[in-house]
């Protein structure tokens, strides 16, 4: 049944592409209820299911003569991105209500980038997994180069290349592991227990890792995540933000970290006083965290606020994957969820509630129109988003952001210690973001504005409201996800990786 | 040899006969009895006429499918020749129904006379293991591919293209003929299977060095691979649409299927190796070379390219460095390999040709400026054309990722110490990586660009859409479903025990 998210918006996409010249309405409802279809299937799934240990959803031969199975499955982490992905992919839709010019090609190539998502979280077969990882780099380039904003062509450009290498990347490392382990198959589980020789792995691990991690925004190679979010359309950089960095960070998991394990050992010798490749990304990420609060805190344009931000909060989750013990790695799936809430909740204030009424991101625009009077709604959902996203209790930021500094602390105190700078410069950024663009001292106080700008729809609405709530009832329960995360980590498919290097 | 080996000869070669004997009906009904008629009715009846004949050779081979070895392999026939006869005689088909449409030449019955003389030639081509015969019949192919190349008289390009490739083309002629008669003198046969059995040794004799280097340079000129590629663009670009599409397509998969076999058969133990410690002389070492340098060339030089056509060329050049890869394995499923990549290959490129040839038709110019706007005007053929390029890119779920992975899959198994040959398959990966981008230019064009100027209409014709969108569906089912047309070709690869 849980395939059928995937099928259902490919469907939706076909058919929208059949629709008459024009039926601009119609676009939107039917796309509105291929999504909602979707994340109705995925919360079934879930609700079904409570124990999140692995559950085979479909297993017939694909190509045989080379031991290619289409193999779907689905444990308590693909169940939490799938919900995810059907949450981001409805309010998405309700975020680009707006979309005049060719509608129902825009919302085509959204359902066609959802289908493969959910594609991606539900692969139990490498070679299934890396097919759908492909497909999601094309709609997402003419999402952006059509329907986009700022230098738009560059960063469709620039996120499809960064996209395309990455994945060569994680062909290579897949085409080996297949031929090493004797060609017969590319289950991910079968694969998984094959002894790869910890010479090969330790080759082949930083290959994958960073070949997904591109996607993941890992500093350095973060560099098209800021261009690709401030040129892309609100619902794009919604779904790039909250689900399409995910499959970064869910391949270095799922298929990296898996398959092999002994990749993440200590080296024989120190070079520069790291021991191993996990030192090596741990690093990194954190430097990502830093980094991207550090340079968000001085941009004038909105959106490269929040582009940055999430450079920074994605670094949280390869930091999570780092720390190699259960609370980390947990930390790191709930920092994906709400990451992705959040992130485009955050993508939906600055790109829709705002850029589409003023024209403009630049602060010192914003800062005198007085937008916490004109558009009272879109300033408290950025103050709430906002609160999320620093991590205050009670939102989904503060368990997820926790756990990830119970674990590193485990691991890396020293770390632990530059991530509460980061967390630091995370609240400031927010909130000068937040000053700046709603609640400036506004000379012209008095004067109305020249147009009022038109009032906040009810499709936006709905959308901010959904996700508010779900990033607090995550925040308030997080042992709802929790409850199938962990089985999910305990399962025997990270056997090797708690036996390798687990702590 | 007695008269039963000839009723022999005439069966085995039924198809071929079929085949010529259409093209001299087509050209005498043209003649005799639609001279005065317009164009679009005499090209009508001459394809149709032209695509069943070819439909019936395609019958006569898949209803009595013989297994022969005549006279030390002069001829042929077993369920692998068969396989790629009956996959030249489709695309074939493509190419002449495609063709009906446009009106670069007044003699049409020429026109397909020559492509069916073609067909004839990559026939006898595929259904042998002789030297004599592969000159020969490689030869009837060159030169009716030179007339088609230059058949749109009112062109100077297509002139400059046809003279470009016929010169290049002799001379690559007399390297191949030059390496075919080293052979001879070294083995004292001209049959594929003799010839390596007598090659035996423990050192290479320089001549047979000579030998090798010849014979690849004049194969690898018909493949147009780096560095003897200086042809292609200007071909791609001159000749009319349906003479650069057959050229593109179909010459590509009979080219490559005889290199392999000359290779994998003629030079069976003097391979050498190219994985980079201790490069042993022999055949791979320059195969390698030559793929190197296509990958490499190919994908930089197509960057810069602002014409489709070009553009294609190069891709096709750096396509030709891929499937060299698989020549380089040389094993029973890197065949299988490189006839899925290459028959996928001819499908996506005869599918952008006919797209071009529309564009041309109603804008004038292959320019990729030109090409602006058209998922407006055009939806299905942009569409189409979008599934080509995206399958050349090798962006799963189209028939060119299947066919990319296969492919390197094998070539890492061909070696006996995995992964020896990986630098060559890293290289690939990574130009195909630089690739999108070129190709994305192209898309980029037709799906994000505003259209120059709505008021002149767009006339794309139902028939050539129809056949467009049939290609752009086959690319898609062979991607998803590659076991369709893989277990015949594993199946034929095996039973004729290549």
């Amino acid at each position: 049944m849980l395939a059928w998210t995937i099928y259902i918006s490919f469907i939706g996409a076909a058919a929208l592409l059949l629709l008459p010249r024009g039926s601009t309405t119609l676009a939107r409802i039917l796309a509105l209820l291929t999504a909602i279809a979707g994340f109705a299937i995925a919360l079934a799934a879930f609700l079904h299911h409570p124990t999140g240990e692995m559950q085979v959803i479909t297993r017939v031969p694909w190509i045989p003569s080379l031991g290619i199975e289409y193999h779907l499955a689905a444990d308590g982490i693909s169940l939490t991105l799938a919900l995810l992905t059907g949450i981001i992919a409805i309010t998405g839709i309700l975020f680009s209500w707006n979309i005049e010019e060719r509608t129902k090609e825009f919302f085509a190539f959204y359902l066609l980038l959802i289908g493969a998502v959910y594609g991606v979280f539900l692969s139990y077969d490498l070679f299934v997994l890396f097919v759908f990882y492909e497909i999601v780099i094309i709609p997402k380039y003419f999402l952006i180069a059509i329907w986009g904003s700022t230098r738009r062509e560059y960063g469709a450009m620039k996120l499809a290349i960064y996209s395309f290498v990455g994945s060569a990347m994680v062909l290579i490392g897949l085409i080996a592991a297949y031929v090493v382990a004797g060609s017969r198959t590319t289950a991910l589980a079968d694969l998984a227990h094959y002894p790869f020789s910890p010479h090969f792995q330790m080759l082949a691990f930083p290959l994958v890792f960073v070949g997904f991690a591109i996607l993941a925004g890992l500093w350095p190679f973060h560099t098209w995540a800021p261009t690709g979010h401030v040129a892309a359309p609100t619902a794009a950089s919604m779904l790039l933000a909250g689900v399409v960095m995910k499959l970064g960070a869910y391949g270095c998991l799922r298929v990296a970290m898996v398959l092999f394990p002994l990749g993440l050992g200590a080296w024989s010798h120190h070079v520069l006083g790291l021991g191993s490749w996990r030192d090596v990304f741990a690093l990194l990420a954190v430097i990502g965290i830093i980094y991207g609060a550090s340079v968000a805190l001085v941009q004038n344009d909105f959106k490269f606020v929040i582009g940055y931000s999430s450079v920074s909060h994605m670094g949280f989750i390869l930091l999570g994957l780092m720390t190699l013990n259960q609370i980390g790695i947990a930390g790191a799936v709930m920092q994906m969820v709400s990451h992705g809430l959040l992130a485009g909740l955050l993508f939906a204030v600055v790109g829709r509630m705002v850029y589409a009424r003023t024209h403009t991101r630049e602060f010192y625009l914003l800062g005198p129109m007085n937008l916490n009077k004109a558009i009272p709604f879109a300033a408290v959902t950025f103050v709430l988003a906002g609160m999320a996203a620093m991590g205050l209790p009670g939102f989904s930021g503060f368990v997820a952001e926790l756990m990830i500094l119970i674990g590193t602390w485990h691991a890396y105190p020293l770390l632990a210690l530059l991530v509460g700078l980061g967390i630091v410069l995370g609240v400031v950024y927010v909130w000068r973001a937040m000053q700046k663009a709603f609640f400036a001292e506004s000379r012209t106080a008095e004067r109305p504005p020249h147009h009022p700008l038109p009032p906040i729809t009810l499709p936006e609405r709905i959308g901010a409201i959904i996700l508010i709530s779900a990033s607090v009832l995550v925040g308030i329960y997080p042992q709802m996800l929790l409850n199938i995360i962990l089985p999910a980590l305990n399962s025997p498919l990270f056997e090797g990786l708690r036996k390798g290097s687990w702590q | 040899m007695n008269a039963t080996n000839y009723t022999q000869l005439l069966q085995l070669a039924l198809p071929q006969v079929i085949i010529v004997v259409t093209a001299l009906v087509v050209m005498a009904v043209d003649l005799v009895a639609l001279r005065k008629r317009p164009f679009r009715i005499r090209f009508t009846v001459a394809t149709t006429l032209a695509s069943l004949g070819c439909a019936a050779a395609i019958l006569r081979i898949v209803l009595v499918p013989a297994q022969a070895n005549l006279f030390d392999g002069m001829l042929i026939a077993n369920p692998l020749t068969h396989l790629v006869q009956v996959a030249l005689l489709v695309l074939t088909i493509f190419t002449l129904l495609l063709s009906a449409d446009s009106n670069f030449t007044e003699h049409i019955g020429e026109f397909v006379l020559l492509i069916l003389v073609a067909t004839a030639g990559m026939m006898f081509l595929v259904g042998t293991q002789d030297l004599l015969v592969i000159f020969i019949s490689l030869e009837l192919l060159s030169l009716s591919l030179y007339v088609l190349a230059a058949f749109n008289k009112r062109s100077a390009q297509s002139w400059e293209a046809a003279l470009k490739y016929f010169l290049f083309g002799g001379m690559s002629a007399a390297f191949l003929l030059f390496g075919f008669s080293l052979l001879y003198g070294l083995s004292n046969s001209t049959s594929l299977t003799h010839i390596a059995r007598s090659l035996h040794g423990p050192s290479l004799n320089p001549l047979l060095v000579i030998a090798i280097v010849t014979t690849a340079i004049g194969l690898g000129f018909k493949i147009a691979a780096a560095p003897f590629h200086f042809w292609a663009p200007d071909v791609y670009l001159g000749a009319p649409a349906p003479s650069a599409a057959f050229i593109a397509s179909s010459s590509k998969v009979a080219s490559f299927f005889i290199f392999f076999q000359v290779m994998a058969l003629g030079f069976v133990g003097v391979e050498g190796t190219a994985a980079p410690p201790g490069l042993v002389r022999g055949w791979t070492p320059v195969l390698a070379l030559m793929a190197a340098l296509s990958m490499l060339l190919g994908n930089l030089v197509a960057i810069r390219q602002t014409s489709l056509r070009r553009l294609l060329a190069y891709s096709a050049i750096a396509h030709a460095g891929y499937m060299l890869l698989a020549i380089i394995g040389h094993t029973p499923q890197s065949l299988a390999a490189l006839l899925y990549y290459v028959i996928t290959y001819a499908l996506s490129t005869l599918g952008a040709f006919a797209v071009i040839a529309v564009v041309e038709e109603n804008r004038g110019s292959d320019e990729l400026s030109h090409f602006a706007g058209l998922s407006r005007q055009a939806p299905v053929l942009s569409f189409s054309l979008a599934i080509f390029i995206l399958s050349l890119a090798g962006i799963p779920p189209l028939a060119g990722f299947f066919g990319k992975f296969y492919l390197f899959v094998t070539i890492i198994q061909s070696t006996p110490k995995a992964a020896s040959l990986l630098w060559l398959v890293v290289l690939a990966i990574a130009m195909s990586a630089v690739s999108l981008y070129y190709y994305l230019r192209v898309l980029k064009q037709v799906y994000v660009a505003p259209p120059a100027d709505k008021a002149t209409a767009f006339r794309s014709p139902v028939f050539t859409q129809i056949l467009v969108l049939i290609l752009a569906v086959a690319v898609i089912i062979l991607g998803c479903a590659p076991n369709l047309i893989l277990k015949w070709i594993l199946a034929a690869v095996q039973a004729s025990g290549l």
